[in-house]
């Protein structure tokens, strides 16, 4: 046996189900063995499969197996069985599930997640890294590398969808120098993290994004704006910087031609708004983070005041492979309007979370019943996804056939945004989240305007009288007009899009708020104020799930009796509910 | 701590670096003091009225010592639709402490934060830098116990 390769995932999920001690394991017991040797083992970033320790084995004999939910003391039996006598050892195997979540992917932004080790620039360089940039500096001037990204029809994977190769072509066109490239990693939808996921999995790709689009608009200095609540990813884009500057492919005349271009860090400071481009550039010259009117554009007016180009994580991260694959190729994928594939983060009540990367065009319930593998639990029923975070909206069951396309989405009130997409099932209050929504944009609200500092908080009022249980019919038709007027006034995106989650659950779920107000009951059982905290026994099954969630011993319940809620007792912190899977606390 | 403030000050010489400033201060001691902000408005002549507009507006900024262990609880969306709101509850319930404040024992402080990242693991609590994800109230009050 020879030429074995171990990979551990190192991801968030990963590292937090205990990957570094099966990491540590494998070195001892190879060790042990005398096997380190004749073993490559790997640390690599995110697949994106949100559940434990996975491990994938490498062998001659048996092509690649994939196992899940490895634990340290499973180890030796793994590398006994499999990596010395290259017997596949199918109790640990990946199941159908993990199989189902991968087939239906099409990756091409995350396909080195999870398959490299993101700390080690060689494999980035053994998997064509950093080819596309020699292109583009030996072989193409710069207007030919934007007229390939416009071929391509990349538009930005921000939330907006401004052309890419648009937006360069404008900055190209500007006389003032210096120009910059900014990357936008300040992911601000709390709800979303595809960009975290590419950043910790697959560094480079991004600053070889970076540095192309300096060579295509005539910018030596790029910076990465990336939240200070993602640590491992700074982390390795400093490490990834580093080894990129040593090996010359940043820094002064890269690749031996005359183009130089450094890439400096800032850390966010846990403000949503300063993932707006222009509240964005405020920060990085150190002021608060508030937005400006545009025009003038950061392509023409940007970084102390300098032309300036924004970009995604992801868009940027796409640039590379558009470059060596060719415009024509990326723009064979997806729809007439929306090319490529756009990555997902998939959360909430679905069977499997994680990152899912689908060509443009799949339908919601493809991507619900394939990847997503259905609702989380059998005995719910998916009745909405919220695709778009605070500026989206939620789109109900019955127009899950609608296609996942820029424009699509907006035909149904929603967006693409920057691709949160969380599944919501029979028991998430549709009222509720809206208020949710609302409390998450008024708090963030920079205060700069009068309709958004005032208006979002006058919405989330009456979004919680409601919930309480004291609102009246004429609340959802003030809210209605509130608004569309924050929406019409409203200075910046954050703003303008902030009444979106209002206005859809509205359409779609006006059953919900009426009977909250006219007979103060919340469907979904999940708004305190409405709860009665009874146990209906005609739904209980006795499974007693609610007894052992309770913290407070507030519940009696024996095998074969129906659960039972000492009112006297109960301090309403509803973990019964979350832990009962028929709804039968109310 | 002066020291340290100084030191800081000498390495951000640059324009635009005042946040980065307040971020290194922080990474040191914790937290902004008063005393940190009067020596930065000193070296750099930014008003202490100007250096209070970023750290107020800048969630990531504290201006009060935090506790031993920092619990920060996620409430994003999936997080939120997970249960994740409770847990914040509960937490704030046991200890008798509001939104960023510390127990009376100086071991928790306690925070929330939206979206750590790993919505699929929701709801997600982070205690200093180690996620804990799928978790519930019980679970939570193990960890607690854990850390005592
Ligand atoms: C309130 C608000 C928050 C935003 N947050 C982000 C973000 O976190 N990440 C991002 O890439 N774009 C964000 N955007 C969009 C940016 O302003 C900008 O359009 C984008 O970075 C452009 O890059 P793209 O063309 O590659 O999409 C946000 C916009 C608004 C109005
Ligand atoms: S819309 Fe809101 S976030 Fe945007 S500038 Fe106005 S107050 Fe600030
Ligand atoms: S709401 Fe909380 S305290 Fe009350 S019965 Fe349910 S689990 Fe127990
Ligand atoms: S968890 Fe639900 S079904 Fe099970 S005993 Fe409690 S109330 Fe009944
Ligand atoms: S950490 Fe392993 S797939 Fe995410
Ligand atoms: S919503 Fe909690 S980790 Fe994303």
């Amino acid at each position: 046996m020879s030429d074995v390769k171990i990979m551990v995932c190192h991801g968030t999920s990963g590292l937090s189900a205990g990957a570094s001690e099966v990491y540590k394991k494998f070195e001892e017991e190879l060790d042990r063995q005398g096997l380190l040797d004749s073993c490559e083992l790997i640390k690599t970033g995110d697949r994106g499969y949100f559940r434990d320790v996975l491990v994938d084995i490498i062998h001659p004999d048996t092509g690649r197996v994939t196992y899940q939910n490895i634990k340290p003391k499973i180890v030796p039996e793994l590398v006994e069985r499999h990596v010395k006598n290259g017997e596949i050892v199918k109790k640990y195997s990946a199941k159908k599930a993990y199989q189902d979540f991968f087939a239906g992917q099409k990756r091409i932004v995350l396909r080195r997640c999870g398959e490299i080790d993101p700390e080690n620039i060689e494999f980035y360089l053994k998997d064509g890294g950093y080819k596309a940039l020699e292109r583009v500096l030996t072989q193409m001037r710069p207007e030919e590398v934007i007229e390939e990204i416009k071929k391509s029809g990349l538009r930005g994977r921000g939330g907006a969808g401004f052309p890419t190769g648009i937006k360069w072509e404008l900055c190209r066109a500007q006389k003032a120098q210096p120009k910059y490239v900014i990357c936008n990693a300040d992911e601000g939808d709390p709800g979303a993290f595809m960009d975290r996921s590419v950043l910790e999995g697959d560094p480079h790709a991004v600053l070889e994004g970076m540095a192309i689009a300096g060579y295509a608009i005539g910018s030596n200095e790029g910076y990465i704006y990336c939240r200070a609540e993602y640590p491992l990813a700074i982390k390795r884009l400093k490490i990834a910087i580093s080894q990129a500057k040593e090996r010359g492919f940043i820094g002064e005349d890269i690749l031996g031609t005359d183009f130089s271009f450094d890439i400096k860090l800032t850390e966010g400071a846990g403000a949503f708004v300063c993932g707006e481009e222009t509240a964005l550039i405020a920060s990085i010259e150190g002021k608060r983070g508030m937005p400006r009117p545009r025009p003038p554009y950061p392509a023409q007016k940007g970084l102390w005041g300098k032309p300036t180009i924004i970009n995604n994580v992801e868009t940027l991260a796409n640039v590379p492979t558009i470059i060596l694959k060719g415009g024509e190729w990326y723009a064979s994928i997806g729809t007439e309007k929306s090319k490529g594939t756009k990555v997902f983060a998939l959360a909430g009540k679905v069977r499997n979370t994680g990152l899912v990367e689908v060509p443009l065009g799949t339908t919601i319930r493809e991507l619900l019943y394939g990847p997503g593998g259905g609702p989380a639990k059998k005995m719910r029923k998916i009745k909405a996804i919220q695709i778009g975070g605070p500026s989206g909206g939620c789109i109900p069951e019955n127009l899950f056939d609608t296609p996942i396309d820029f424009d699509s989405l907006v035909g149904a009130g929603a967006i693409m945004g920057s691709g949160g997409l969380i599944v919501l099932d029979d028991s998430t209050c549709m009222v509720d989240l809206a208020r949710f929504f609302l409390s998450f944009t008024s708090d963030e609200s920079c205060g700069k305007c009068f309709p958004c500092r005032l208006g979002l908080k006058k919405m989330l009022e009456i979004l919680n009288k409601i919930v309480s249980g004291n609102g009246e019919l004429k609340d959802v038709e003030y809210l209605e007009n509130l608004a569309k007027s924050v929406m019409d006034t409203a200075l910046c995106g954050l703003g303008k899009t902030a009444p979106n989650p209002v206005l859809t659950t509205l359409k779609y779920f006006r059953d919900e708020y009426e009977a909250h107000i006219l007979e103060k009951r919340c469907p979904a059982n999940q708004c305190v104020a409405l709860l009665k905290f009874e146990i209906d026994e005609e739904k209980c099954t006795k499974c007693g799930s609610c007894f052992k969630a309770c913290p407070e011993n507030a519940i009696i319940w024996e095998k074969g009796e129906y659960a039972k809620i000492i009112k006297e007792k109960c301090i309403k912190c509803k973990a019964c509910i979350e832990a009962c899977d028929f709804m039968a606390i109310e | 701590m002066i020291e340290v403030v100084s030191e800081i000050l000498e390495n951000y010489k640059d324009s635009g670096s005042l946040i980065k400033i307040l971020q290194e201060i922080q990474n040191n001691l914790g937290y902004v003091p008063k005393e940190a902000v009067d020596e930065v408005s000193m070296k750099t002549g930014i008003s202490p009225s100007q250096i209070y507009g970023i750290l107020t507006f800048y969630s990531q900024f504290r201006l009060t010592p935090p506790g031993k262990y920092t619990l920060k609880v996620c409430l994003g969306t999936a997080c939120h639709i997970m249960g994740g709101h409770e847990i914040f509850e509960h937490l704030k319930r046991k200890f008798g402490i509001m939104d960023n404040e510390t127990t009376e024992d100086g071991l928790f402080t306690l925070t929330k934060v939206r979206c750590l990242g790993c919505c699929g693991m929701a709801p997600v609590i982070m205690v200093d830098d180690k996620i804990y994800g799928r978790i519930d109230i019980s679970k939570t009050e193990r960890l607690i116990d854990d850390f005592k």
